[in-house]
């Protein structure tokens, strides 16, 4: 066993993601399930989960939101990744017409989904949702895994003016989707998950939580009930 | 065939098996606490309450490694008032189930000790711990009162003087003599021991990133790599004092605690053994005991306690 307990890899590119956050691709190769995250370590500073968007290259898609991420923006090639993981449970990529339902940076791990589902020949139907068209993450590589897109933004400055559940509700009252992979702010995954019941579509979100040791036992992210979001997590049957 | 009964008696508290989950793992929230209860544990163990909030260090906190695991959270809680509310919710939840409640209290300075259970008792908890030992947080308090006998003895009459309730002392294997610091806190009032907390500090370091892995540098070991220094120190305590001990550190099987408890253990502590085995952990724990007393036929856990100590 190594002398480590973090893999070690190299950035290899940099693309923007969206106006102000950066999808990251390194040459480190892991074997994940799509909802599946990874413990990013920046020696001195501080470790954070991230969904993956691929596991090989591992890909993973960062918005500034605090110190770390902030960091993680300034990546160059040729910098050094620290990771722990892959950790959680992810997706389990049933149903022969999924709908993906992104709200805002939740649409990196429903990235990873669509290019695995698209790969199994499946018809994708992504709801890709943002404040403003600068926050919409990840456009690219859902129309990369042919997926149909429906895209809202709240300020209405790209594609639909709404929110992103509105879309979902039109999609599923149509019936053209058998089952739903979510991923978002809480308040999003509550409609959607009102929605799955009122349609009888069954449905799986990924949810987020302060994390620290990621593997199920300091008991820092508990959603409430008693589950770990990082163990049992962080994709729960909605 | 022979009934067998694993029930241990613990300060005169029924626990239905010996199985107790240890402090400072998956203890944070009533909900997790009742967890751990129905997956099958004797008692539950909160994690430390101090008397004011701590966010704890900055990750890495928690880190498996190839002889179990290493923290350094940083003793995190919601301060004692907080916790209040907290243990008062888990009593309701774990009434029902017949699990006692054991609320882990730590605090600066020995007359905080006081301080921190006379709040926490107001939720009444079966039993407390007083973790004296918490080997993560030197820099901000010095040495854990449990490196001196003198210190432990003063923390735990603390303890003694604000609670009516059984008293548990959670000692420290980073000292030259355990025992010392053992018979210190019984005859300062302990009605319990809990040995071991975790073992070192020790240190991983990153040979890419060249620097220490936890963002604290260093961190207590716990898990299987530290079970033998647990199973001397339980063995050696048993010897000394008359009161009972749980034997924690690296129990991580059914076998596993009946070696403690042949070491002289009367409950055992498991904590580590949730991330190995998940947390079905208890609920398989107690199979492989019962399978254990069956091929040997042991009818109690009392019956194999001490064995090895001889006649």
């Amino acid at each position: 066993m190594a002398p480590s307990t973090h893999l070690t890899g190299r950035v290899i590119r940099v693309e923007p993601a969206g106006s102000r956050g950066v999808t990251i691709v390194s040459d480190i190769r892991l074997s994940a399930q799509p909802g599946q995250f990874v413990m990013l370590w920046l020696p001195r500073v501080d470790e954070k989960p991230f969904s993956l968007v691929d596991d090989a290259p591992m890909t993973l898609t960062v918005v500034p939101v605090g110190p770390v991420t902030r960091r993680l923006q300034q990546l160059q090639p040729g910098d050094v990744l620290y990771v722990r993981g892959p950790l959680g449970r992810g997706f389990s990529l049933a149903g022969e017409r999924p709908l993906l339902v992104a709200g805002g940076s939740g649409a990196a791990p429903l990235a990873f989904v669509a290019s695995r589902l698209a790969r199994a020949g499946r018809r994708v139907t992504v709801a890709l949702g943002a404040r403003t068209a600068g926050e919409l993450l990840l456009a690219q590589q859902f129309r990369a895994a042919g997926a149909r897109l429906c895209v809202t933004t709240e300020d209405g400055s790209e594609g639909e003016r709404g929110l992103v559940v509105s879309a979902v509700e039109r999609l599923l009252a149509h019936g053209e989707c058998d089952r739903v992979y979510a991923c978002g702010p809480a308040p999003m995954l509550d409609r959607v998950a009102a929605l799955c019941r009122e349609h009888g579509v069954p449905g799986e979100a990924s949810y987020e939580a302060y994390m620290r040791c990621g593997i199920g036992v300091c008991g820092s992210c508990d959603r409430g009930d008693g589950l770990l979001v990082c163990r049992d997590g962080p994709v729960f049957d909605l | 065939m022979t009934e067998i009964d694993l029930s241990v008696e613990l300060c005169g508290v029924r626990l239905r098996n010996p199985f107790i989950l240890a402090a400072g793992v998956l203890g944070t929230t009533a909900a997790l606490l009742e967890r751990v209860a129905r997956g099958g544990a004797g008692a539950v163990t909160t994690k430390s309450c101090g008397l004011q909030p701590r966010r704890g260090h900055p990750n890495p906190t928690v880190l498996p490694w190839e002889g179990g695991l290493i923290n350094a959270v940083g003793l995190a809680n919601p301060g004692a008032t907080a916790m209040v509310d907290i243990l008062a919710e888990a009593r309701r939840r774990l009434a029902p189930l017949g699990v006692p409640l054991i609320a882990s209290v730590f605090a600066e300075e020995a007359s905080a000790f006081g301080e921190v259970v006379r709040i926490l008792d107001q939720a009444e908890p079966d039993l407390f711990e007083v973790n004296i030992s918490c080997p993560n947080v030197a820099e901000e308090f010095g040495l854990p009162f449990a490196a001196d006998p003198v210190q432990a003895a003063r923390a735990t009459a603390a303890v003694r003087a604000a609670t009516r309730r059984p008293v548990i002392v959670k000692l420290s294997p980073n000292v030259a003599d355990i025992c010392a610091v053992g018979r210190a806190v019984v005859d300062a009032g302990a009605d319990a021991l809990a040995a071991i907390n975790t073992l070192g500090p020790g240190m991983l370091i990153d040979i890419r990133a060249r620097a220490p892995i936890l963002a604290n540098r260093t961190g207590g070991l716990s898990g299987p790599a530290i079970r033998p220094v647990a199973v001397r120190c339980v063995y050696e305590l048993s010897r000394v004092v008359s009161v009972p001990i749980i034997g924690t550190g690296g129990v991580t099987t059914g076998e596993d605690a009946v070696e403690m408890i042949m070491a002289g253990a009367t409950a055992v502590g498991v904590g580590s053994a949730f991330y190995q085995r998940g947390m079905g952990v208890l609920e398989a724990m107690a199979a492989e005991m019962r399978a254990f007393m069956a091929e040997q036929g042991f009818g109690c856990v009392s019956a194999m306690r001490g064995l090895a100590h001889g006649a």
